[in-house]
């Protein structure tokens, strides 16, 4: 048991997290809405190598594990960063798994830079992608349907959405020039891979956002009088910021599990995803609504920064699905465990 | 990072099983069941037997020298099994207290025999008049000589039925700060003016209330300084929050996977493949992943050499409100069947729904309430202003 980062994981926390409060100020997050994209962010993560760390050493990367993606994801929630990131580490890990010419040289584009590759966490309806994630500045999506994996180029076709998180989210459109990469029975189970590493670094972004979130409210609680007090000393608010957290810190604990179980635990992989990532869904909320609450009406207001977070606890899972059904997805794993595949 | 226990933790773990399989027997389960006495004698002798009453103690006070981890390990599985380790507990606390600040008389008195399993030590904090105010016990001890004479109540000494020693919580000077005029003794339980008077409570356990008129005690039995007994009582506080916190919950979500993979609707659809059952069912599991991870760390901490403070209160915090949430919200999902008692045959999911429902507010009190918990964490760890 070691509940420390290696030093190599420290070095890459502090150097992401002085890149993210220098590039990811509440500022720079408040500038870079609706779209919720922040190009020069996003630039310099691309410098700092995001997506090369996301894919292995054969297919041209530098092989970080994903517990290492975990740990730079929990910094790009607590800074509510602006950028594709979750999603094109999960697509291009996605491309590196299938092995055909077409397959690897998307992986060369995406990595070389030439393309922003994303990934639609749902099978499209009636030929329409919706709600995909960074959709609106993704210049290709891959995605899954009955007859296989696909990549398609977005050529300026989707509509972007506006939405409570800010989120640069997209309904596109499948073009007539998509690519059917792979077919056969693997496609699902890479598919549902990709969407669990999703499910894991949502998981771990939302847990340094409620840390965030949980840090600004007792901040000011702890600044606020009323009846002549700080405000922090009446148990109402007090323990309310307790079981806040109390929440934050096990959901934290969770999301790092279920990211290490990918490599050290595969047995139980999908079921911590899922787990961790709707535990913190609800701890994440929970943190941001609570400091939001204890402002009082200047919570309300748009000019304190707490509203950038609850806004984003709950569009950043919901981009999958609602807590309820995640937990159910997690369920399902367990039980497959116990009693097969009935 | 690493979430195992580790290699020696697991094999120990096994061995717990192993034994678990042969001395939790249905005599000792029914015996529990029928008295509601968490203790059983013929269990206790055979941990003595295995040479697991104390197994984190040192090999030379009768342990084995298991680290925090192995421990861990142990624990969960013995509360999985719902094995009675009230009593062992509770001694081993104050052995442990006894350990850390009692005299070399005290030592030899009291710890070869209870790790021997002869004696076995309750706890006398709490009564009628203060709780999670501990430091406003009013059970009075006036010095007579070498002797002390004490007078008063204590509430939910578990176990004193079956016990030799309750260490006492006690107020030798009235006239100063409450913190400042308390003292502990270790009180011979099996002499003239001590009354014990059983007390039922919601999940079936029985614990005791327990009278005090003109108790002796002789003073080399005082542990710590005359009116320094607050400072006895925060060694003791501190191994209360320890520990494994997630067995219950674990048992119980257990209880309800078999029942929804072997039980069908009216529409013979398995209940295990209705969403709504599995939403629930996962949601009790995301806790006790929870739960389970904040013992370890719990555990990882004291294995490292810290110890484990505001983390203690969150884990146990945690646990015990969620064990809360899920026994209501099972009994619930279990339909008008979820009001069939624990022990009743015809119960759903052995009646364990039933049971949590009631034994989990016990655990919401105990060791320090939820409030108290999360004072501490609002306060130590959040920083925030002593609250009112």
């Amino acid at each position: 048991m070691d509940l420390n980062p290696s030093d190599e994981q420290q070095l890459l926390v502090e150097a992401f997290g002085a890149l993210y409060a220098k590039e990811s100020s509440p500022e720079r997050v408040r500038a870079a809405e609706p779209s919720g994209h922040d190009p020069d962010l996003w630039h310099r993560l691309r410098q700092n190598g995001v997506v090369e760390m996301a894919v292995d050493e054969a297919s041209g990367g530098w092989g970080a594990s994903l517990l290492d993606l975990a740990l730079v994801a929990e910094q790009h929630g607590r800074y509510l960063g602006s950028a594709p990131l979750l999603e094109a580490q999960v697509a291009v890990r996605l491309l590196a798994r299938v092995d055909t010419s077409e397959a690897r040289s998307a992986v060369a584009a995406a990595l070389a830079g030439d393309r922003l590759t994303t990934l639609a966490l749902h099978p499209p309806r009636d030929g329409v992608l919706t709600l995909v994630p960074s959709g609106s500045v993704a210049d290709t999506v891959v995605f899954v349907d009955d007859s296989g994996l696909w990549v398609t180029r977005t050529g300026g076709l989707g509509t972007a959405v506006a939405n409570v998180g800010s989120l640069p989210v997209a309904d596109l459109p499948v073009g007539e020039d998509a690519l059917l990469l792979a077919a056969g029975p693997e496609v699902d189970g890479w598919f549902e891979r990709a969407r669990d590493e999703w499910l894991v670094l949502t998981a771990n972004a939302l847990a340094g956002l409620g840390a965030r979130a949980l840090e600004i409210g007792v901040e000011y609680v702890k600044e606020r009088h009323a009846f002549g007090v700080p405000i922090g000393s009446f148990q109402a608010v007090a323990h309310g910021l307790a079981d806040a957290a109390t929440g934050v810190d096990g959901g934290g604990l969770l999301a790092r599990e279920a990211a290490w179980a990918a490599a050290e635990d595969p047995d139980r992989f999908a079921e911590l995803a899922a787990l961790a990532c709707a535990f913190n869904a609800e701890a994440a909320r929970q943190a941001s609504y609570r400091s939001l609450h204890y402002h009082g009406g200047y919570g309300f207001m748009l000019e304190y920064d707490i509203q950038l977070y609850f806004r984003r606890a709950k569009a950043w899972p919901a981009q999958f699905a609602e807590p309820a059904a995640l937990y159910a997805r997690a369920e399902g794993h367990r039980l497959s465990a116990l009693y097969g595949g009935r | 990072m690493d979430f195992r226990l580790g290699e020696r933790s697991e094999a120990f773990r096994q061995e717990a099983r192993s034994f678990l399989d042969e001395a939790l027997t249905d005599e000792v389960r029914e015996e529990m069941e029928r008295t509601g006495v968490h203790h059983s004698w013929p269990f206790h002798r055979s941990l003595v037997e295995h040479g697991w009453l104390a197994p984190g103690w040192p090999e030379e006070l009768g342990g084995q020298g298991r680290d925090p981890l192995e421990m861990l390990a142990f624990m969960e599985e013995f509360h999985r099994a719902g094995a009675p380790t009230y009593a062992v507990g509770t001694t081993l606390m104050v052995a442990g207290i006894i350990r850390h600040l009692g005299t070399d008389e005290q030592k030899q008195l009291v710890i070869p025999p209870a790790l021997r399993g002869e004696i076995i030590m309750v706890l006398g904090f709490t009564e009628p008049e203060s709780g999670s105010d501990v430091a406003a016990a009013q059970t009075r001890a006036v010095r007579d000589g070498d002797t002390w004479i004490i007078n008063g109540q204590k509430m939910f000494t578990t176990n004193a039925q079956e016990a030799d020693y309750v260490f006492m919580l006690t107020r030798t000077n009235p006239d100063v700060g409450k913190h400042q005029g308390l003292t502990t003794f270790l009180v011979p339980l099996r002499q003239p003016g001590v009354e014990i008077q059983p007390v039922h409570t919601l999940s079936g356990e029985r614990t005791n209330l327990t009278f005090y008129s003109d108790v002796r005690v002789d003073d080399s039995l005082r542990i710590g300084e005359v009116d320094g007994g607050w400072d006895v009582m925060q060694v003791g506080l501190t191994l209360e929050r320890a520990g494994d916190h997630a067995g219950e919950s674990i048992r119980l979500l257990a209880a309800m996977e078999e029942w929804a993979g072997s039980t069908v609707d009216h529409d013979l659809h398995r209940r295990a493949d209705d969403p709504d059952v599995r939403t629930r069912l996962g949601r009790a599991a995301a806790e006790n992943e929870v739960t389970t991870l904040f013992c370890r760390r719990s555990a990882w901490i004291h294995a490292s050499g810290g110890m484990p403070g505001v983390e203690g209160s969150m884990s146990k915090l945690f646990a015990s409100e969620a064990l809360t949430r899920q026994s209501a919200d099972f009994v619930d999902l279990l339909g008008p069947d979820g009001i069939r008692s624990y022990g009743e045959p015809t119960a759903p999911a052995g009646g364990m729904a039933d049971y949590d429902y009631r034994f989990a507010l016990g655990t919401t009190t105990y060791g320090g309430t939820s409030e108290v918990q999360r004072n501490i964490i609002a306060q130590r760890g959040l920083g925030l202003p002593r609250s009112r």
